[in-house]
């Protein structure tokens, strides 16, 4: 019996310059930021400002962070990836050996989709849906920051995978048999699933925290009609969370009982079953598709309204399309598989369900459109990604659309068409509102502006790198080269790769950018200081300090109708100055900061590596280390702690908010 | 024209009241609500596990099927033992809201006791069929019919941990208002498992004894 399981040095490629080069590089980055910080004393702060914080505000500048971090690791796999399929023509092996690049593409969808979309769309919606509906916190802060730590604990377990063993090489869907233990008998596969299962269960917590927090918390008279559509889009996003979300754990949680204690759901023996796997996962997978992109439909219908001045046009029809699409996603997860041959009728019936979802999608985009119709625009940074967004999405919408055709499908299915089209629909929808969301509720978060100039110069890099880079794909899609190709003999689609290899670097200039748009507004922040309002905005989020204090709202605000701030400006704007009223205060009860969270992710992170390389004993001390923490957070004595009222009319002196709603 | 106006008044003051209006719930009220929904999406990771049985169910590669392994019996007990169980967990609740403590003991005692003697019985029946080279490796049915009714079975050990945790909380933090709403969702996670098992109970023993 080893008490190391099956982890020994032979589990660190030392022979492999490339990934010992960039898991060296990680190291010592990480070890430069923990000295610098350690050095300069900042952890007490970091510690219990944020670490321990179960502040919503605080997590979802923290999942952002996290994002963000992700997005460089996964793009520079893509690069990667674009630089071997660029120069692997005819003969040509390039310079990633076949196990490496089947590495490289299943770690680059895993962290996209897990660890960098997720995360961004949980931490804009954390920062943002309480202080939208006009309330103090989520409806459970110790739960939310619990489930940040499961996110974290997943990302880190990925990373690991980069120097110790390996990760899987089965694509990021790790469809059986291939990801079964007689095909894939190292711990890639295993690597994937317990990060999964991880950060999964915490995805679970953020998708109950937020149904109830929007259906049971909001400001007195902000009725279901009221909410602002983001509000709406994360309801149905997070709806989507609570009903899919557990497929994924049962599904992962199968193909673990077949890995590890020789199960046979998905086997070839045993009359296992591996198209089951195939359709559980698209049962999670096609609602988590809109779990990414209907809070972005949300962020781009709060930029629009905002920028065009004017109420967001027909906002009953938004939140009808918004739910339509909501329970329409669990009907078309077949058509991932229409060449699974299920026979006319079940594709038919599927092929059509999708095409139907494109109508509420179209009334979505025709209602933005028609927003701007007549506005007084002011094209700022994030409204540039709104129309970008507004034209890319229509783009791959109909590419969709094409292939919801069966017979179309079974042409298109695996090619390079389909990886062209849902980058163009995840970049184009997903990331695009990200981006137009992190640009404009920044000033709200920190308190200044981003710099516009780098701003507008990313995005530009972003819009045409994407379309250099993803218009090839559909051509060489039509041309029939399949995706995941390691290397490839056909020389005339040399030319097409090349082409989509120069516009990743156009992309990289973007991120570039990006990073030095935030480094400039960092360091001239004075300048761009701002007040709480800056956008000349419309909803709660912006009646209250940039940045917001911990309790969000000295008094809770009193809705009387939608676009609560902006009415009230207008009533205001109309009415004579009045004298100021007196404003008083009470003091507030705010949930009390809590290390739950860290501890849980900490042995989650045990545990799960444990499991990973078999090592039982390690596993145990994890689920017990778990087991005490949570018993310890139930016997806690203090629940809250009470802010004075003094210490609340300071702060209302000293950031004084001209509107109070 | 004065009792138009006060009627008018009363109106928007109704309205201003209704509940998608009326502001911020309760904590009792969120918490249970939050603990509706968790439990919504447990059944759905059960129903995850109910469609792989319902598809695998006939997939024994030439092993033994439900009828030769099922012991109706054996599994009459069990269910009668969970549904007492819930009873008995009915009256904790109130018990616990009439704030007498022998009886919560009691009949938190009485619960676990039945719910310990479903596991038992569970555990005797998987014994049995591994015993007899039934186990979960043997084929894919087994395999799905091992995981669906041991997830149940671990969540009702999860729900005995809960309830001895509990009990700990009320010897010693007393019924205050949080130790109260967690005995509310542990008696809503408790009949749920209810609700699990006649599925359960209908789709693995009633219909696997007709095939």
């Amino acid at each position: 019996m080893n008490l190391l399981g099956r982890l020994d040095w032979s589990a660190i490629p030392f022979d492999q310059p490339i990934i010992m080069g960039a898991s060296g590089g990680v190291v010592l980055v990480i070890v430069l930021i923990l000295s610098w910080v350690t050095l300069k004393g900042y952890v007490p702060y970091l510690w219990r400002e944020w670490i321990t914080s179960v502040d919503h505000k605080r997590i979802g500048i923290m999942y952002i962070i996290l994002a963000l971090i992700m997005l460089l690791r996964g793009f520079a796999d893509a690069i990667m990836m674009r630089a071997q399929q660029a120069v692997a023509a005819g003969g040509a092996q390039g310079y990633l050996p076949p196990e490496h690049f089947d590495q490289i593409f299943s770690a680059h969808g895993t962290i996209m989709i897990f660890f960098m979309a997720m995360p961004f769309v949980i931490g804009m919606m954390n920062f943002v849906v309480p202080l939208q509906l006009g309330v103090r916190d989520m409806a459970f802060p110790t739960l939310n920051s619990i489930a940040l730590g499961l996110t974290a604990s997943g990302i880190l377990l990925v990373n690991i995978s980069l120097a110790v063993g390996e990760f899987a090489k089965t694509g990021w869907v790790a469809y059986p048999p291939l990801s079964e233990l007689q095909y894939s008998p190292g711990v890639g596969v295993d690597y994937y699933l317990w990060s999964l299962q991880i950060s999964g269960v915490g995805t679970l917590m953020t998708g109950i925290n937020f149904v109830a927090t929007i259906l049971k918390t909001r400001a007195p008279g902000m009725s279901y009609m009221r909410m602002p559509v983001f509000c709406w889009t994360s309801l149905a996003a997070n709806l989507l969370i609570v009903a899919a979300f557990p497929v994924l754990t049962a599904t992962l949680a199968m193909l673990l009982l077949d890995r590890y204690l020789g199960f046979h759901f998905f086997t070839t023996d045993g009359q296992g079953n591996a198209m089951m796997y195939v359709n559980l996962f698209w049962v999670w997978g096609h609602p988590e598709v809109y779990i990414l992109v209907l809070p972005a439909f949300g962020i781009f219908s709060e930029v629009v309204s905002t920028f065009s001045g004017k109420p967001l046009f027909g906002y009953r029809s938004m939140v009808a399309a918004t739910m339509s699409i909501c329970v329409l996603s669990f009907f078309v997860w077949l058509h991932h598989f229409f060449t699974m041959g299920a026979g006319a009728n079940v594709n038919g019936f599927f092929g059509v369900m999708t095409m139907i979802i494109a109508v509420p999608t179209g009334v979505k985009v025709f209602n933005w459109l028609f927003t701007m119709y007549g506005g007084r625009i002011r094209f700022t940074v994030p409204i540039l990604w709104s129309i970008g967004f507004m034209v890319t999405f229509v783009i791959g919408g109909m590419t969709g659309v094409l292939m919801a055709v069966p017979p179309a499908d079974f042409q298109l299915h695996n090619s390079l068409f389909l990886i062209a089209h849902f980058h163009n629909v995840i970049i184009g929808g997903t990331v695009f509102g990200l981006m137009a969301g992190y640009n404009y509720w920044f000033p709200k978060a920190f308190g200044f502006k981003l710099d516009e100039r780098w701003g507008r110069a990313s995005f530009w890099c972003w819009l045409i790198g994407f379309y250099v880079a993803f218009m090839p794909l559909y051509a060489l899609g039509l041309m029939g080269m399949t995706r995941r190709m390691q290397h490839y003999d056909v020389a005339s689609w040399q030319p097409w790769l090349v082409a989509a290899a120069f516009g990743v670097v156009i992309i990289l200039a973007g991120i570039v950018c990006q990073v030095i748009q935030l480094v400039v507004s960092i360091r001239n922040r004075e300048q761009l200081k701002v007040a709480a309002d800056p956008w000349n905005a419309r909803t709660l989020e912006w009646a209250t300090a940039s940045p917001p204090p911990a309790w969000n709202f000295a008094v809770l605000p009193q809705v009387t109708d939608l676009d609560a701030l902006w009415n009230k400006k207008q009533r205001e704007r109309t009415q004579q100055a009045q004298p100021p009223k007196e404003r008083k205060f009470e003091p507030i009860e705010m949930p009390k900061n809590s290390a739950t969270g860290f501890i849980i992710a900490f042995f989650a992170v045990v545990s799960g590596f444990a499991l990973i390389w078999h090592i039982w004993w390690m596993a145990g001390v994890g689920a017990i280390g778990i087991f005490l923490t949570m018993l310890a957070f139930a016997f806690r004595d203090e629940e809250e702690i009470e802010v004075p009222a003094e210490q609340i009319a300071r702060f209302e002196q000293a950031y004084p908010v001209e509107i109070a709603v | 024209m004065n009792i138009a106006v006060a009627f008018d008044d009363e109106v928007r003051n109704e309205a201003r009241t209704s509940a998608s209006e009326a502001g911020p719930a309760a904590k009792r009220i969120v918490v249970g609500y939050g603990f509706w929904i968790f439990l919504l999406s447990d059944i759905i990771m059960f129903s995850a596990f109910f469609a792989a049985y319902a598809v695998l169910a006939h997939a024994t590669a030439g092993g033994p099927s439900g009828v030769q392994l099922f012991n109706q019996r054996s599994v009459a007990i069990e269910t009668a033992c969970l549904l007492a169980s819930s009873y008995t967990c009915g009256l904790m609740s109130l018990a616990v809201g009439s704030r007498r403590y022998g009886a919560t003991y009691l009949a938190a005692l009485i619960t676990f006791v039945l719910g310990a003697s479903f596991l038992a019985l569970e555990l005797r029946e998987f014994a049995g069929m591994i015993a007899i080279g039934a186990g979960p490796q043997r084929s894919a049915f087994l395999s799905a019919f091992f995981t669906l009714v041991g997830c149940h079975g671990l969540h009702v050990t999860a729900g005995l941990v809960w309830l001895v945790v509990m009990m700990a909380q009320v010897a010693i933090k007393g019924l205050h208002a949080t130790v109260e709403r967690r005995l509310l969702c542990f008696s809503l996670f408790w009949h749920a498992l209810d609700i699990v098992w006649v599925w359960l109970f209908t789709v693995v023993y009633l219909m696997g004894a007709l095939s």
